[in-house]
């Protein structure tokens, strides 16, 4: 008759062991994320940064034109036949062709807006070089603004998608894993509280939460030097709620399935439409106005707009009340009814 | 007779047995059970009763309902009728009380794979109000050398063992074992045979499910032969063997072509009891191995037919079932 730990604990560890010494799942919670950034990040790096790519026809004269346009700080230049440029132009490796002469032609398609621009540009350069001078002067005025780069954009995204992704498989695949090895039965056959094995899933996705957490926002920090502009503890207390939103719901994802296949499917087929319309690479204003309301209710695009508000713009934890209330509902009702519908064998 | 297992152990079953019939202690009973999966009907009105301290066998063969009425018992399956009382409690009235009391080892649990032995059974252990201590379990179960190892780098027996230690760790009344020794080599099978014999010599119960008829010869004390999910016949394995009418059997078939004796004829030979005719294979139960088979061969040769096949063998729960089925427990 030996006094034993309380099965919740127990129940607990055993999750945040299995969870630790899966290395696979180690590798798609915590590194891939952080080179998910890491990549994005630099392709998408600062505009500024980016030179427009213009070339000259090769013919008689075109190579002082190519080099005085080159040494213009925007302007890459170079110098192409007839036959190389129409194959450029078309892949838009270049935006536009010069065609030297008297007057010099802008060979480029219009509808590009990088063209168009290429085009004002490289005007701009050419009655310079051949002695205009300006009428009014302008003075620049760089907005330096915080968190308007592609990848503070990003990080609040990833973050997002990653509470999404840690807490659905985190909870419903393992369930359903259990379930396919009769492990779910074994326990059903043992007097085991039903209610410590559900919250011992929560309880170790809460324990991993802060390290991801640690890990995306630090990784931002450190690569990119993406800031929090809001408290660090608001976005903890979102992250949270978005943790518990999404672990009911891969609950219900996997309160029938019974194959570690269909898990698969079923998770996916829950979470990629969320992976596009939630507003994680790319802003969902990209979408026509009659879907912004749906989109408006997706977990996930509540969750980061919550994150995004806090993170970006500042906002208090009270002010993206709203939108955790549309999180905390996608895992409060789907917790109850998987409570209600779950099957152990 | 002997039947060749430990000489020991049969006196000592038998007369707890006496003792307890006597008592009439059921702590396992069930009546016209009955369970249908669509057009099957895997438990066609099943009755048995298990007393404390026996083990209690099922044997039959695949799909004969053995598990889905080991798990009606164990209160995992609903039945579609009869009834079912354990500890003379009911399943749906008294579920939390009756699983503190029950060690269940299911057909097959992959039991998690990335924890290793000492965290499975501490685990199962605190699903527990009372049990044992891990380490107790892992000696009774002989796993202290790979307490530390992970689930999945454990040998087919190995795990085995893991799955009747966590079925031991609360120190059941009844122990449920389903298959335990499915897939395991003659070595790690009376491994598994010596952790039983321990658990029941504490006076405890074991409701054991085998198509293995040395496993259930050699460690129940009655079997209930199950067949398309009914008892076609319940007793002890000497009960059982011995309703054979001999403790031998002999088998042999002819060359094609010659006409086999009558069964009459046969019958009537010195030292055989009964005689049954499959196809080309002639099976006999004889008392006197060694008064019967001379007087078949002289028969054969008086007919003229020529042996193509002739063995012998003691009489086992495998020839009772042929006797009452005429097809084997495992379909080779
Ligand atoms: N979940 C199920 N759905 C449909 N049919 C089932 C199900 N479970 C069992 N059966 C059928 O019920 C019958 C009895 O199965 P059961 O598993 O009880 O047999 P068993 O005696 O344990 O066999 P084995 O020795 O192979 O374990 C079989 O015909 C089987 O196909
Ligand atoms: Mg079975």
């Amino acid at each position: 008759m030996k006094h034993s730990r309380h099965s919740l604990i127990e129940l607990t560890m055993a999750r945040l062991k299995e969870f630790w010494r899966e290395k696979e799942i180690v590798f798609w919670v915590f590194c891939f994320p952080v080179l998910l950034s890491v990549a994005l990040g630099l392709a998408f790096r600062g505009q500024s940064e980016v030179l427009i790519r213009v070339a000259v026809l090769d013919v008689e004269g075109a190579a002082e034109l190519a080099k005085s346009l080159d040494e213009h700080e925007s302007i890459d230049c170079f110098l192409l036949t007839e036959a190389e440029s129409v194959v450029q132009l078309r892949n838009g490796d270049v935006v536009m062709l010069v065609v030297p002469g008297n007057p010099h032609s802008y060979r480029y398609d219009p509808t590009r807006t990088e063209s168009s621009f290429a085009r004002l540009l490289v005007d701009d350069a050419l009655q310079r070089g051949a002695g205009r001078q300006d009428l009014l002067l302008g003075k620049d005025d760089y907005v330096e603004q915080v968190g308007s780069r592609y990848i503070d954009f990003l990080i609040p995204g990833l973050l997002g998608l990653n509470i999404m992704g840690s807490g659905m498989w985190g909870v419903g695949f393992a369930v359903v894993s259990m379930r396919a090895g009769k492990l779910l039965k074994r326990f059903l056959a043992s007097p085991m509280r039903k209610s410590d094995f559900l919250l011992s899933f929560l309880l170790s996705r809460l324990v991993f939460l802060l390290p991801e957490v640690i890990c995306i926002l630090g990784a931002g920090y450190l690569i990119f030097g993406v800031e929090i502009q809001g408290s660090i503890l608001s976005v903890l207390l979102v992250a949270l709620v978005g943790c518990i939103a999404f672990s009911g719901l891969g609950l219900l994802c996997g309160t029938r399935i019974k194959t570690v296949e269909g898990a698969q499917g079923m998770l996916n087929l829950v979470m990629l439409p969320m992976w596009i319309f939630s507003g994680v690479f790319f802003s969902t204003k990209n979408f026509p106005e009659f879907m912004q309301p749906v989109l408006k209710f997706l977990p996930l695009t509540a969750l980061n707009d919550a994150i995004r508000a806090i993170m970006l713009d500042g906002a208090s934890l009270a002010s993206t009340a709203g939108g955790l209330m549309i999180v905390v509902a996608w895992g409060v009702i789907p917790f109850f009814v998987a409570l209600k519908i779950f099957r152990w064998n | 007779m002997d039947l060749g297992y430990n000489p020991m152990k049969l006196p000592v079953c038998s007369i707890r047995k006496e003792i307890l019939l006597n008592q009439d202690d059921v702590v396992i009973r069930c009546r016209g059970l009955v369970k249908r999966y669509g057009d099957v009907t895997a438990v066609d009105g099943l009755d048995l009763e298990v007393l404390r301290g026996e083990c209690f066998g099922l044997l039959g063969p695949n799909g004969a309902g053995k598990t889905t009425t080991t798990e009606i018992l164990e209160g995992l399956l609903p039945a579609d009728d009869g009834d079912v009382t354990v500890q003379g409690l009911r399943w749906g009235e008294s579920d939390a009380e009756l699983r503190q009391q029950l060690g269940i080892q299911l057909q097959e649990t992959l039991l998690p794979a990335k924890l290793t032995v000492t965290e499975v059974l501490r685990l199962f252990r605190s699903f527990y109000h009372n049990g044992h201590a891990v380490q107790e379990i892992l000696d009774t179960v002989e796993l202290n050398e790979k307490k530390d190892a992970w689930v999945s780098k454990l040998s087919g027996g190995q795990k085995q063992r893991l799955a009747i230690g966590c079925a031991l760790v609360s120190e059941p009344d009844i122990l449920f074992l389903d298959e335990p020794t499915t897939g395991l080599d003659p070595q790690a099978r009376r491994k598994v045979w010596e952790i039983v014999e321990k658990f029941k010599s504490g006076g405890k119960t074991v409701l054991l499910t085998t198509h293995y008829m040395e496993e259930a010869e050699r460690l129940s004390d009655r079997v209930a032969i199950v067949d398309h999910g009914k008892v076609i016949a319940l007793g002890s394995p000497r009960d059982l063997i011995g309703r054979l009418g001999g403790e031998d059997v002999v088998e042999f078939s002819v060359e094609k072509g010659v006409r086999l004796p009558d069964a009459g004829d046969l019958e009537s030979l010195t030292g055989v009891q009964s005689v049954l005719i499959q196809d080309e294979m002639v099976r006999l139960s004889v008392a006197k191995v060694h008064l019967a088979v001379p007087a078949l061969l002289e028969k054969l040769a008086e007919t003229g037919a020529q042996l193509s096949m002739l063995t012998t063998h003691h009489a086992t729960l495998e020839d009772v079932f042929v006797a009452l089925t005429g097809r084997h427990l495992r379909e080779a």
